[in-house]
């Protein structure tokens, strides 16, 4: 049967309308990233690389990343498995707030921590007064990070949940499983696939924010400079191929994203048809 | 029915074990993390009078900075809705080699991180970069022009519409062509009156999406906006300005705006859908 849109003109002028515009506005950007870092030859990428303050900028994003992803991994967990599993009076409100990150603009966000943990804030005027400083440190950055990406899991295991319903678990809890067991039994092989691209995004997220991060961070080369900022920082330097070999590197990043993401689709996909 | 009893009452119902504790979690995670900074900016707000407050969001270079983000993300929520459409049918309707390729190549924008985006896109479309090169003869400037904005926001919001649409298309069956077809409708005709209706929530939807994000993008836009006063200044650039002033109430007034219009476009879309699924349900949701 002909569907609409199948005549071979048709077709062919939409695939390549559609292919061309996407090389032109996606593939072209990606490709002049690497283009960039590499222009002045491959020594040149090496010795940006290796610049004390590039890696100084390397080492705090990951260690940015390793504190937030398990953090939003196990409020994650909690979230998807009390409003898929429990009716309770304030379910749908929980997961409107829980989408706020999501709607707000990075400024705003690392300015509501800005208000609330700065030396004039009431938390962090308390906090001054103990030598305690969260702003325009490490911790400030993690607190931002954790705004940020605190729905990226519990949005990737919430309509998979749904989907699968709880009777596994309560046919686990009719056989008298604690409840750790019904998790790690039960649940947690059924959200693996699901658990593990959730991590992936929170990590792409964790590693490439740049808004509100560069709100609560104060920019100090080699103390609070991240890889974003540490990309802003070169490029308003000129120092445009330092720039794009920060920027290929956060670029690689992305793209094991995008490869991870088709991996696990790819995966599903197959495990459908099997069935 | 105090609400107490209602609660217990539930909870007697509840087989599975774990809801004091993940509600405790929970409740705890989303007071820290998200609704305890966001009061901070109603105390803040609370420093102003009303006539401070509107002499700050009223401000004339501020009011310029509302048009251009506005118009700019407006621009960029449009062309997104025709090329994610166009891209979710490639996607759904046909086969052809690299498919997936394409599919993966979809999502880019949101992995990649905005400021990496803005840097490469003010790079390639400078004068000096070989797009602006290429446009420059044709009287186009993209760089430090709302063009630029406008490119830079429509390149972080793409994947909104294509996303939002694809499942849709996806679960649309084969009879609604067939129908069309055989009663002899062109295939404009039928994408236009039978397909594109039922497309619609999923094209509004991600389209809103889409300018609601752009509403709020920075990283991306900065670096090839120029952020000339009056011209190319973004609201979220007046915001981190007024930050490095110290000017924290002017930033938080701004913020307010921000905030509160992002919010009530979020609000107004599901509103929206939410009717639009109980009209084609006959009048249940």
């Amino acid at each position: 049967m002909q569907r609409i849109g199948d005549k071979p003109t048709t077709r062919r002028w939409l695939i390549g309308t559609g292919v061309a515009l996407s090389l032109l506005f996606l593939l072209l950007p990606l490709v002049a990233i690497f283009a960039q870092a590499f222009a002045e030859g491959i020594g040149l990428f090496w010795e940006n690389l290796s610049d004390e303050y590039t890696l100084a900028a390397i080492g705090l994003t990951l260690f940015i990343a390793v504190l937030t992803i398990p953090i939003n991994l196990v409020f994650g967990v909690f979230l998807a498995w009390l409003v898929t599993r429990f009716e309770f009076p304030g379910r749908r409100l929980l997961q409107t707030l829980i989408d706020i990150p999501f709607a707000v603009s990075p400024v705003v966000a690392g300015l509501v921590y800005l208000l609330l943990y700065g030396r004039t804030g009431w938390i962090g005027g308390w906090l001054d007064g103990h030598d305690i400083q969260l702003m325009f440190a490490w911790p400030g950055i993690v607190l931002v990070t954790l705004f940020v990406t605190c729905p990226f899991v519990a949005r990737e295991l919430i309509p998979l949940m749904q989907a699968q319903g709880a009777r596994e678990e309560e046919a686990a809890v009719t056989l008298g499983a604690s409840g750790f067991t019904i998790f790690r039994r039960v649940t947690l092989p059924n959200i693996k696939w699901a658990l593990l691209y959730g991590v992936i995004l929170t990590n792409a997220r964790a590693v490439g924010e740049f808004g509100a991060v560069s709100v609560v961070s104060g920019s100090i080369r080699g103390e609070t400079n991240t890889l974003p900022l540490h990309v802003e920082l070169l490029y308003q330097d000129y120092n445009t191929v330092g720039a794009f070999t920060a920027a290929a590197l956060l670029a690689l990043i992305a793209l094991f994203t995008l490869a991870a993401k088709a991996g696990l689709e790819w995966r599903a996909a197959r495990r459908e048809e099997f069935r | 029915m105090s609400s107490t009893t209602l609660f217990a009452r539930a909870a007697s119902k509840r087989v599975l074990p774990g809801f004091g504790l993940s509600l405790g979690v929970v409740l705890l995670y989303v007071s820290l993390i998200l609704l305890l900074p966001m009061t901070s900016l109603i105390g803040e707000l609370s420093q102003l009078s009303l006539a401070e407050y509107w002499a700050i969001i009223s401000e004339e270079r501020v009011v310029a900075s509302y048009t251009i983000t506005i118009l700019a993300a407006a621009i960029a929520a449009i062309v997104n809705a025709v090329f994610g459409l166009l891209m979710a049918w490639v996607l759904v309707r046909y086969d052809f080699p690299g498919k997936r390729l394409l599919d993966a190549l979809m999502d880019l924008p949101f992995a990649l991180p905005t400021a990496v985006a803005g840097i490469t896109l003010a790079t390639m479309y400078s004068s000096s970069g070989f797009m602006g090169r290429l446009l420059a003869p044709l009287g186009i400037e993209v760089a430090y022009t709302w063009v630029g904005i406008a490119l830079a926001m429509a390149f972080t919001s793409i994947p909104f519409v294509v996303r939002t649409v694809q499942p849709v298309l996806e679960d649309l069956p084969v009879e609604i062509d067939e129908a069309a077809l055989t009663l002899g409708a062109s295939d404009g005709l039928a994408f236009r009156r039978v397909i594109l209706p039922l497309l619609w929530p999923a094209l509004v939807t991600g389209t809103g999406l889409a300018f609601v994000r752009s509403l709020g993008e920075f990283g991306a836009v900065i670096f090839i906006a120029g952020n000339m006063p009056y011209e190319t200044e973004i609201t979220s650039l007046m915001i981190f300005v007024k930050l490095q002033e110290y000017d924290y109430a002017g930033a938080s007034a701004i913020a307010s705006v921000v905030l509160a219009v992002s919010l009530l476009l979020l609000l107004a879309l599901n509103l929206w859908q939410g009717h639009f699924v109980k009209r084609l349900h006959g009048g249940k949701s």
